[in-house]
């Protein structure tokens, strides 16, 4: 069923990436690369605004696949993440044909794929062009939700009572990510491969802001990457993360600061941090000589 | 060694130091090692992790053990090898010549072996303060090779080693002197900002420095005594397993971050038992699913489980002397919590005993939390030595009213008394009023009901006394409880 590999190594799914504007270490490169040679998921996690999402969504730009994503909440159940039968229509026919049909009859006509809805999970499997499936935030989820994953990640199937088993065309990219909120089921993690994104390290930051901000240069970037290195060391309620630091690069553009000193470091903290402690902790770090 | 050997010993390695490796993720790992060359280290090394290391605590013991068995294992690592003398070699040696000149006025030669320790470390300080990498790197090599008196077969652990490098290169002063002479060097007078910046920078440098300096040692350890047994030298305890009446520093951060998910979990099942038998609004789906049977008439209406109530929770916890550190934990853990629950309560004694809920909620900082309690809470009656039965006491006398069906009591305590009178009564009234009581015992199992530890007495009436000695053992509790 597979067909060609999706990249050639490591390193080209390195500069791939970052024709799309992502920024990649050596271990998300890696473990996009293995995802695509062992067929498997990659489960990423890590903390909030560190590209978790942005991957999957960088990945299918790159390879030009369809994005399909299944955005979890609290009480995502069956009908919304994998299909469901069109009750209104079943009905409707259901009611049209009280008397000529015997009910095996149209027992076997509602529960043909006319009567079906897709959800992301099912439509990724069942299309036709290449597709990368993300599921996001999957922590959110009950563990018991959890188990409607397990087959799709596993099999790339869907087993529907009614119909039978629907294999997938192709093996889809799948990317689930986590902000760790709960601990997942082992059985999850059993079908995943493991990728932990971190915030980045000082180079890849600055990467990443002369990027995705226009026009900003070499030396404000270094300058805002470094400032962000040292508020992550502190500890903090929330430390800032790489959205965060592109809203702050954002902001002192639009300010015209080239250089940042000391009052303006201040008087923009609270871009950066989003709790009052924080802002106060910063501030005082930032300006005490030692 | 071929790889598939290697990787035997080394998932074996990892799975002596408590990793959970699968059949599934050892036979991944096997096929990741297909795809994946041995000589793109840095690519190998993510692979087995994407594969065999599924939660993130558990990387740095991964890192470690991989380094030991997938570390470059040639010649030039053995103890007593002299530097390997390829170009950038002999550059460094120039440079040392150079260094060697200047400083003594002497003539050039001899090059590195001749250097004194203070000319490596004045070399050194340059390399950091221009951040040059392959020079750290190559400094971290020979500071070993000269200092660290590496002695085949000598059985001595890898610290002591690292510890007498570091002395040699005086690394203790680094910083201090790389801020002295940058600030010499600057032409204008640098903002604070700047100099916060600058000695960040520094100390990330001199950090990564002694990483290089303590993989030499670990590289030359390996090769001179095999990797199983470095590896069992160097085993350190999981996360979840340390000790919280022994944790470091280091270690109770990391346990804080470990807190958080916890606890939402204690929440989630506290909260489950009540969702049965009550019903929510009617659903839809399921509903007609089942009239299907019937003919497509909604005979059996189905309802949705209603949302279940936060519950409330009672937290008594021990912070006398024998249970310090299990304390600052015990403190760390109900901060934590705090977010969980609708409604938290907590207190604190030794003989005497203080409600400080007011504490946690009045800060965000945990750590002005944990010190105003520690300053602030009344805990103290006669000597300040442990008397659970007048706290007990106490506690009942003050808050015994507002213990209902709702609530759930975790005593957290060793039950050390001191051989006061124990007092059991107020546990066995606190029972019969709320919903569960649990006890936490942070020492273990053997030492439970010896000497003045009468844990058996108070946990005959609760719901169950747990051993809680790590994370993972509190996990356990938090898993048992549905
Ligand atoms: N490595 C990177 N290269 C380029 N942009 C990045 C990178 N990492 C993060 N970003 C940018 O940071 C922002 C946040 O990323 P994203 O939404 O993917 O974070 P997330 O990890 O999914 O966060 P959350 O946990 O809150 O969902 C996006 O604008 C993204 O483009
Ligand atoms: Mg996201």
């Amino acid at each position: 069923m597979r067909v060609k590999p999706r990249f050639k190594d490591v390193a080209s799914v390195r500069s791939g990436l970052k024709k799309e504007n992502y920024l990649a270490d050596d271990g998300i490169a890696g473990v996009v690369y293995l995802a695509d040679r062992l067929g498997k998921p990659v489960l990423i996690e890590g903390p909030a605004g560190t590209g978790k999402t942005q991957l999957a969504k960088s990945v299918a730009d790159m390879t030009g696949a369809r994005l399909i994503r299944l955005q979890c909440y609290e009480g995502l159940d069956e009908s919304k993440a994998l299909y469901e039968w069109n009750y209104k229509k079943q009905l409707l026919r259901i009611q049209a044909d009280k008397t000529s049909d015997s009910w095996s009859e149209v027992h076997d006509d509602i529960f043909s794929e006319e009567f079906l809805l897709t959800r992301p999970l099912l439509e990724a499997i069942t299309s036709e062009e290449p597709v990368v499936l993300l599921i996001d935030e999957v922590d959110r989820v009950e563990v018991e939700t959890e188990a409607l994953l397990l087959e799709i990640l596993s099999e790339y199937q869907v087993s529907i009572p009614e119909l039978g088993t629907i294999t997938a065309k192709q093996i889809p990219l799948v990317f689930l990510t986590s902000n760790n909120t709960r601990e997942l089921s082992e059985a999850l993690k059993r079908r995943c491969l493991y990728l932990h994104v971190d915030y980045p390290d000082l180079e890849r930051e600055k990467e990443i802001v002369l990027n995705k901000v226009p026009d900003i240069s070499e030396n404000l970037a270094d300058q805002i990457a470094r400032i962000v290195r040292s508020i992550r060391q502190l500890d903090l309620k929330k430390a800032p993360s790489v959205s965060e630091t592109l809203d702050w690069a954002r902001t002192l553009m639009l300010l015209g600061i080239e250089t940042i000193d000391e009052k303006e470091a201040k008087e923009t903290l609270h871009i950066l941090l989003k709790y009052q402690t924080d802002i106060a902790k910063a501030a005082k770090e930032l300006s005490v000589t030692k | 060694m071929p790889v598939l050997d290697l990787m035997s010993g080394f998932i074996v390695e990892l799975r002596s130091a408590g990793l959970p490796v699968s059949l599934t993720e050892n036979l991944d790992a096997m096929e990741a090692v297909k795809v994946i060359p041995i000589e793109d280290r840095d690519a190998f090394k993510y692979a087995l992790g994407a594969t065999l290391v599924k939660n993130n605590a558990h990387w740095r013991v991964f890192e470690t053990i991989f380094e030991v068995y997938f570390s470059l294992r040639g010649p030039e690592y053995e103890i007593n090898a002299e530097g390997k003398p390829d170009d950038f070699w002999r550059e460094m040696q120039e440079q040392a010549d150079q260094v060697k000149g200047q400083g003594e006025g002497k003539g050039s030669g001899g090059g590195m072996d001749s250097l004194t320790p203070e000319e490596i470390a004045a070399m050194l300080m340059r390399a950091l303060m221009s951040g040059d990498q392959a020079m750290m790197r190559a400094l971290a090599k020979q500071s070993v090779q000269r200092f660290a008196g590496m002695e085949p077969g000598r059985p001595v652990g890898g610290t002591y080693y690292l510890y007498r490098t570091l002395r040699n290169l005086d690394l203790d002063n680094m910083l201090q002197k790389l801020m002295d002479a940058n600030r010499e060097m600057s032409k204008q007078e640098l903002s604070s900002l700047e100099e916060r910046l600058e000695k960040d920078e520094f100390e990330s440098r001199i950090e990564q420095f002694k990483q290089e300096v303590e993989s030499e040692i670990r590289r030359r350890l390996v090769a001179d005594r095999g990797a199983e047994a470095m590896a069992k030298t160097l085993r350190k305890p999981l996360p979840e397993d340390v000790e919280f009446m022994h944790a470091s520093r280091d270690e109770m951060q990391s346990l804080k971050k470990a807190l958080y998910p916890l606890t939402r979990k204690l929440a989630a099942r506290l909260a489950r038992k009540r969702r049965h038998g009550r019903k929510g609004p009617l659903d839809f789906r399921n509903t007609v699913r089942h009239s299907l049977s019937y003919g497509g008439v909604p005979a059996d209406p189905k309802f949705r489980y209603p949302r279940p109530a936060k519950p409330e929770l009672m937290v008594v916890a021990d912070i006398s002397g024998s249970v310090a550190a299990f304390a600052r934990f015990t403190l760390m853990f109900v901060y934590a919590i705090q977010h969980q629950f609708s409604k938290v309560r907590s207190f604190v004694f030794i003989d005497g005993i203080d409600e400080v809920t007011k504490y946690f909620k009045a800060t965000e900082d945990i750590g002005e939390a944990i010190n105003k309690v520690n300053t602030e809470a009344d805990v103290v009656w006669v000597d300040g030595h442990s008397d659970y039965g007048h706290a007990f006491e106490v506690f009942f006398e003050r808050y015994g009213k507002d213990i209902n069906s709702k609530t759930t009591i975790l005593l957290l305590g060793d039950a050390r008394n001191n051989y006061h009178a124990a007092q059991s009564w107020v546990v066995k009234e606190m029972r019969k009023r709320a919903r569960h009581v649990y006890w936490l015992n942070p020492e273990p199992k053997s030492y439970w009901n010896t000497g003045d530890s009468i844990v058996g007495e108070y946990g005959a009436h609760t719901d169950g006394v747990f051993e809680c000695r790590n994370l993972r053992q509190l996990e356990g509790f938090v898993e048992n409880l549905a």
